[in-house]
């Protein structure tokens, strides 16, 4: 207790406005200076490990064979199946596909439920049944439904990012502030006009959530499907390359996912600041 | 101090055998609970409104004047007794009548311009024939230049005022405000009940004021309903016999506090104001 009450007042001066410095570029910018930075170590260990320790190549590739296949395979054109791009466009499509299909039908689920009580209340039990499933499980029923194709892939992408958009429309619903709903009651607004003027873009920032979340689960999903059973598509090459003991363009797909993973997440982000600027405005202001 | 119950001098002559704006009869509001038991949140209140008047509620928190006030927007039921606004029997949310709530309710994703023509678009009335009013009372309280900025950019006074002119435009007869400058510091509150006035004189709207503020109530009204707790009813209307236009000199008069001084012994009598 003694020690606190002498420290406090030192470390006060020491931050005291009038000596303070400019604040310094990795302050200012650590998504520009530290991450980067981070990465090189990661990459500094990884090669540390297998190049100069020694880890064997069937456990951990080296990171420049994990570049030399990454290059390879993005060096072909689109159409080329040997190559990357080939794959990552099917694998995007079946996620886009998915996930539009899955969000759509789960915020509208969410808006019926939330504004019919009694909808939301008969559902309930099965909702929260569905949602405790692992939807992985429903995969190898997908080739039995839908076969090698597309849909079987889609169709399990829209499932896992079904209830992400379920839920946080749900939750955004319950947190209208009502004080708006009495607004629109007091000037005779009608259902309609209540609905989109003042519910849905009040929901906005949750469903953006929803979205982001969405957005990672489909890509996971698109390869989980491809895992089960397809004939095109990165999680297909996972499964060649794994079959095949080839760890070092197993890798490179590994990476490919997860830039892919970060460039949709990315994408929404970008679509939350245009369409719901003001939402990041009141939370800057510390306003809920 | 003599209770007056009738309409205030101003009126009696030329309105006497005119309908109130409001004529409420025994109106009593009961909600049902989860249990058996029934809370009683007004409780046979007797009042009339007239065209042009400012009348205030004060009362402690809980004594209802919000429930009030959502009656008399049409945005609650009651459970007995009658309600007439403008000689007809109140059912629902009123053209006629026009909310001013706690919190400003500017919807964060629209233009200061948007959020004032909302009521025109909820009630389906062509928003370019009121562009022209809704920016005239922006100017009328100088945030004209600020029709095009979004509600954040606005201070929590400006925000309220926004809030006021989104009521005006609807040119109703009755503005029913509900301690529209309670979450207001006290400098920006002062302000605002002097613009207040000021816009009141200049439209002469029948207004309905909650507060819990005497003070507030007496510099504003030209009747202060006193309202007691538990169940909520109406302790007395005073008539405010104070020259207009006021300004904020006159509450250091003799006769301000002599108002004062009742209505704080008419919601002391019924367990302390503070």
């Amino acid at each position: 207790m003694a020690i606190q009450a002498i420290d406090r007042p030192r470390v006060e001066a020491a931050v005291a406005p009038s000596r303070k410095p400019p604040p310094s570029i990795f302050r200012r910018y650590p998504q520009f200076t530290i991450s980067p930075a981070i990465f090189v170590a990661l990459v500094a260990c990884w090669w540390l490990a297998t190049d100069v320790l020694g880890a064997p190549a069937y456990v951990v590739p080296a990171p420049e064979e994990v570049l030399r296949a990454l290059v390879r395979g993005l060096s072909r054109t689109p159409w080329d199946r040997a190559g990357y791009w080939y794959h990552t466009a099917i694998t995007v499509w079946e996620a886009l596909l998915g996930l539009t299909i899955g969000s759509a039908l789960g915020a509208l689920l969410g808006f019926a439920i939330s504004h019919w009580p009694i909808l939301g209340r008969s559902w309930y039990p099965y909702i929260v049944g569905f949602q405790s499933l692992p939807k992985v499980a429903l995969a190898p029923l997908m080739v039995v439904w839908f076969g090698f194709g597309l849909e079987g892939k889609v169709f399990i992408t829209a499932v896992i990012t079904f209830f992400p958009l379920l839920v946080n429309t749900m939750a955004g619903y319950q947190a209208v502030e009502p004080e708006r709903i009495e607004l629109a009651r007091s000037c005779n607004a009608s259902e309609w006009h209540l609905l989109s003027k003042i519910i849905l873009p009040s929901c906005l920032p949750f469903l953006f959530a929803g979205l982001g979340v969405a957005s990672v689960l489909a890509i996971l999903g698109a390869v989980v499907g491809e895992f089960v059973g397809a004939s095109a598509g990165l999680g297909m090459l996972l499964m060649q390359y794994d079959q095949q003991m080839e760890l070092a363009p197993l890798f490179a797909v590994i990476l490919l996912l997860a830039m892919i993973g970060f460039l949709m997440n990315h994408a929404v982000g970008i679509l939350e600041r245009r369409y719901c600027f003001w939402a990041q405005r009141i939370n800057a202001s510390g306003r809920p | 101090m003599k209770p007056v119950r009738a309409a205030p001098a101003f009126l009696q002559t030329s309105a006497d055998s005119a309908q109130p704006l409001i004529l409420a009869r025994g109106l009593s509001k009961t909600y049902d609970t989860a249990g058996a038991d029934r809370v009683t949140a007004l409780k046979n209140l007797d009042f009339e409104i007239y065209d042009g008047e400012f009348v205030s509620v004060v009362g402690q928190s809980g004594c209802g004047k919000s429930t009030l006030l959502k009656v008399l927007a049409g945005l609650l039921p009651y459970s007995e007794g009658s309600v007439e606004l403008n000689g007809k029997p109140l059912r629902g949310p009123s053209p006629e009548a026009a909310v001013v709530f706690q919190s400003p309710v500017l919807l964060p994703w629209r233009t200061v311009i948007e959020n004032v023509l909302l009521p025109i678009e909820f009630r389906k009335l062509p928003r370019s024939s009121y562009r022209q009013r809704a920016l005239e009372l922006l100017n009328m309280v100088g945030l004209r230049d600020f029709a095009m900025r979004y509600p954040f950019e606005l201070s929590g006074g400006m925000q309220q005022r926004a809030a006021i002119v989104r009521a005006l435009v609807q040119d109703p007869r009755l503005l029913l405000m509900d301690e529209p400058f309670g979450a207001l510091d006290a400098m920006t509150r002062e302000q605002m009940n002097l613009e207040l006035v000021r816009i009141w004189g200049q439209n002469r709207k029948t207004v309905f004021f909650i507060t819990h503020s005497i003070a507030e109530a007496i510099f504003l009204s030209d009747r202060v309903i006193a309202m007691t707790t538990r169940p909520g009813s109406i302790a007395d209307i005073i008539a405010i016999d104070l020259p207009r236009p006021r300004d904020l000199s006159i509450i250091n008069t003799d006769r301000f506090g002599r108002y004062a001084a009742h209505l704080r012994s008419l919601l002391d009598a019924q367990g302390g104001m503070f």
